[in-house]
C-alpha cells in the first residue's frame, strides 16, 4: 500500500502534519516494541520459574530443617503453596513479582527485593565505570583504526581487540591483583572499600564513589577509587574490544560513502572530514552498541565480582546458587534479564527516534 | 604438489563434479593459507589435538598423583610448570586438561548449531504462526544473560561436566537459529526450490536436502568464531566450581584452586590461565581466517 505522503508529493500537506504522521508511525512502532517487551519478560519469568522448580534441592527442607516432623514439614509445604499445581504456583509467583516481591532469601534471611536493592548499586557502579573506560578508549581507537586502515595503528587496534576477546577475564583479574596489589601495592585489594572506611560514607545512591563525593569525604573517595579502578579497567578492556571493532566497521562504511569524497574534494581538512562528517553519522548506531556493551558488562561482572570479592549482584547470585537459595537466584536472574531486555529495547527505541530511516 | 594436479585443481572449466568440488576446496585453502595469523591458529589447534590424543605419552607424570611433600613447588627441571597445593604436576594436569576442554567445546559446538539449524530453518520455511512462536522463544533465550542462564541450569541439574555441556548448549543456540532463519528466508523463494518442489519433493526433503546445505557454511563460520566464547564460558563455570568436578584436571577449576595461593604461589593459577588464553586466541584466529574463506561477503566489510 502506498503511503499518503508519497502520493500527495511534497508541499501538498503542511510540514507539521507530515511530521505528525511520522511521529504516529514511530509511536506505533514503539508500541509494538513494548508489547514484545512484555511478552519477553513473561517468558523470562517462566523460564526462571521452571529452572527453580527442577532444582533437586527441597525448598521445604531448607526452611524447616532436617529434624522436622512430618506434620511440621507438611504444614510448611502447605504454607509455601507447594501443594498447588505448577501453573497456579507460577501465577502466584508472577503476581508477587509484579508487586516487587521475590520472596525471602533463605541464606540471608532478608526479603530478596531488599537484598537486591543493597547489592545492585555496587554492580551498576562497576559496570558504569567499566563502560565509561571502554567508550573513552574504544571509540577513538576505532575511529583512528578506520581512518588509518591497514597501517600499523589499525593492526595494533586489531590485536588489542583480539586479545580482549580471547582473555579469560577472571584470570586477568587475578593476575592484575597479583601485580598491582600484591607486588606493586598501587591499588586497594579485593572488596569495595578499605576496612577503616567501611560503612563510614552515608548512603544516598548506594554507589560509593558518588556518595563519598556528595558527603565531601575525599579520603573515602580516594580509597574507593583505588579499589574500583582495577576491576573497572578490566571490564573496560572487555568492552573496549567490542566497541572499538564496531566503531571501526561503522566508520569504514561511512568513509566509503560519496558525501565523504565530496567533503574531501571541497578541500576540508581530514580531521573535519573524519570527526565532523563521518563520525557524526555513526553516533546513532554507536549508542546501540554502547547500550549492549553496558548490558553485557552487567552480566560479565559475575566472574569479576567473584575474583575481587565485590559485594554486587553477580556475587549475590553465585553465592545463592551454591547455597541452593532459589528465591534469591530467581530474583537476581530476573533483575539482570530485565535490565538486559530493557536496555536492548531502549536502544532500539532510541534508534527509531533518532534515525528517521528506521521508522 | 606436482604442477599437473595444481592446474587440474585450478581449472576454470572443471570436467566433473568432483573436480569442481575439489577445486573449490583448494581455492579456499589457498585463501586460508595466505592468512598467516589464521595459519598460526590452525597450527596451535592441531598441536592441541595432538596433545590431547597423546596425553598419556606426553605427560611427564600422573595428573592425579599427589605428593604432599612436594606441594606448591615453583617451576623447576623436575616440574616444568611447578606443582599445585596437592603436589600434583601442573604441566601433566594441563596436558590432560586439554582433553576436558576439547570435549566440552566439541560437544557444545556439535549440539548448539544443530538445535539452532533445526529451529531456524523450520521457522523460516514454515512461516506463519510456527515462525512467530519459534522466534518468540528464541528471543526469550536471547534475552537471558548467557552465563547467568548457564549458571542457573547447572545449579538446577547439579554440577558436573555433562550438565555444564548441556547448559552451555542450551544457552548458545539462539544466535544460530536467528542466522539459519535469515538464510532460509533468503532462499525459500529461490527458483531451484520451486523446481525441486515441482519435481515432487516433500517439505522434509526440501528442508533437509535443499535448505540445510546452504545454511551450513555460514553456521560453520559462526561456530568457529563462537568457539573461543564457549571455552571462556566453560572455564568460567569450572572456575565457579560448577563444571568438571575434582580431581578432574579442568583448566578453569585449576585457576580457582590457585586463587587462594595467588600472592605467594602465582604459578598455580597463572599456568592454566595462559593455556585457556592461548587456545581461545587460536580459535579466534582460525575463525577470522575461515570467515575470509567461507563468507567472502562478510569479510570485505
Amino acid at each position: 500500500m502506498a503511503h499518503p505522503d508519497m502520493m500527495a508529493g511534497p508541499g501538498a500537506r503542511p510540514p507539521s502534519a507530515r511530521r505528525g504522521a511520522r511521529l504516529g508511525r514511530q509511536l506505533r512502532g514503539v508500541a509494538g516494541v513494548l508489547l514484545s517487551l512484555a511478552l519477553t519478560l513473561l517468558g523470562l519469568l517462566l523460564v526462571t520459574f521452571i529452572i527453580g522448580r527442577v532444582m533437586p534441592i527441597d525448598p521445604v527442607l531448607k526452611v524447616v530443617g532436617e529434624r522436622a516432623t512430618q506434620a511440621q514439614y507438611d504444614a510448611a509445604r502447605l504454607a509455601m503453596g507447594l501443594d498447588q499445581p505448577l501453573w497456579r504456583q507460577f501465577l502466584t509467583y508472577a503476581g508477587q513479582v509484579l508487586h516487587g516481591d521475590f520472596g525471602r532469601s533463605i541464606s540471608t534471611g532478608h526479603a530478596v527485593t531488599e537484598d537486591l536493592r543493597r547489592v545492585f548499586p555496587a554492580t551498576v557502579e562497576l559496570a558504569t565505570l567499566g563502560t565509561l573506560i571502554g567508550v573513552c578508549a574504544g571509540v577513538p581507537l576505532g575511529v583512528i583504526a578506520a581512518a588509518r586502515r591497514g597501517r600499523w595503528i589499525d593492526q595494533i587496534a586489531r590485536v588489542v581487540a583480539l586479545i580482549g576477546y580471547s582473555m579469560p577475564i577472571f584470570w586477568l583479574g587475578l593476575m592484575g591483583l597479583l601485580l598491582f596489589y600484591g607486588i606493586l601495592g598501587w591499588i586497594g585489594g579485593p572488596g569495595r572499600q578499605g576496612i577503616i572506611y567501611d560503612g563510614m560514607v552515608p548512603e544516598v545512591t548506594g554507589m560509593i564513589l558518588i556518595d563519598s563525593l556528595l558527603s565531601g569525604d575525599w579520603g573515602a573517595f580516594r580509597d574507593t577509587f583505588s579499589h574500583i579502578i582495577l576491576p573497572a579497567s578490566l571490564l573496560g578492556y572487555f568492552s573496549l574490544a567490542y566497541i572499538s571493532r564496531m566503531t571501526r566497521s561503522f566508520m569504514l562504511e561511512q568513509l566509503s560513502a560519496e558525501y565523504i569524497t565530496t567533503a574531501r574534494v571541497k578541500g576540508l581538512s581530514e580531521r573535519r572530514v573524519i570527526w565532523g562528517h563521518a563520525f557524526r553519522n555513526i553516533l546513532v548506531p554507536l549508542v546501540t552498541v554502547i547500550a549492549l556493551s553496558f548490558a553485557s558488562l552487567l552480566e560479565g561482572s559475575v566472574l569479576t565480582e567473584i575474583v575481587f570479592s565485590w559485594p554486587g549482584l553477580g556475587q549475590y547470585i553465585t553465592k545463592a546458587l551454591l547455597a541452593g537459595d532459589m528465591n534469591a537466584v530467581l530474583g537476581g536472574t530476573v533483575l539482570i534479564g530485565t535490565c538486559f531486555v530493557v536496555l536492548n529495547i531502549a536502544s532500539d527505541i532510541l534508534y527509531r527516534l533518532l534515525d528517521p530511516r528506521a521508522a | 604438489m606436482n604442477p599437473t594436479t595444481r592446474t587440474w585443481l585450478l581449472s576454470d572449466a572443471p570436467q566433473t563434479r568432483r573436480q569442481a568440488r575439489l577445486g573449490a576446496l583448494y581455492q579456499g585453502w589457498l585463501t586460508f593459507r595466505a592468512n598467516k595469523l589464521a595459519m598460526l591458529g590452525l597450527v596451535i589447534l592441531l598441536a592441541l589435538l595432538g596433545i590431547a590424543a597423546f596425553a598419556p605419552w606426553l605427560a611427564p607424570q600422573n595428573p592425579l598423583a599427589q605428593d604432599l611433600a612436594g606441594r606448591l613447588k615453583p617451576p623447576s627441571a623436575a616440574h616444568w610448570l611447578g606443582t599445585d597445593a596437592l603436589g600434583r604436576d601442573i604441566l601433566s594436569r594441563l596436558i590432560y586438561g586439554s582433553r576436558v576442554t576439547l570435549f566440552i567445546v566439541g560437544t557444545v559446538a556439535l549440539i548448539a548449531p544443530v538445535i539452532g539449524l533445526f529451529i531456524g530453518t523450520v521457522a523460516g520455511f514454515a512461516g506463519g504462526w510456527v515462525d512467530q512462536v519459534l522466534m518468540r522463544i528464541t528471543d526469550i533465550f536471547l534475552a537471558f544473560p548467557k552465563l547467568i542462564l548457564a549458571l542457573a541450569f547447572v545449579a538446577a541439574l547439579g554440577p558436573g561436566i555433562g550438565n555444564a555441556v548441556l547448559a552451555l548448549a542450551i544457552t548458545s543456540w539462539p544466535p544460530y537459529a536467528r542466522l539459519a532463519r535469515a538464510e532460509t528466508l533468503s532462499i525459500r523463494n529461490a527458483d531451484y526450490i520451486a523446481a525441486a518442489r515441482l519435481q515432487g519433493a516433500g517439505r522434509l526433503r526440501l528442508l533437509i536436502g535443499h535448505i540445510w546445505p546452504l545454511c551450513i557454511s555460514s553456521l560453520i563460520v559462526r561456530v568457529a568464531l563462537d568457539m573461543a566464547g564457549i571455552i571462556l564460558s566453560a572455564a568460567g563455570l569450572g572456575f565457579l566450581g560448577l563444571g568438571a568436578q575434582p580431581p578432574m584436571p579442568e583448566w578453569g577449576a585449576m585457576i580457582s584452586d590457585g586463587r587462594t595461593y595467588i600472592l605467594d604461589f602465582w604459578w598455580v593459577a597463572a599456568m592454566p590461565g595462559m593455556a585457556i588464553f592461548i587456545v581461545s586466541l587460536a580459535f579466534n584466529l582460525l575463525g577470522d581466517g575461515l570467515r575470509d574463506v567461507l563468507d567472502p561477503k562478510g569479510a570485505k566489510e
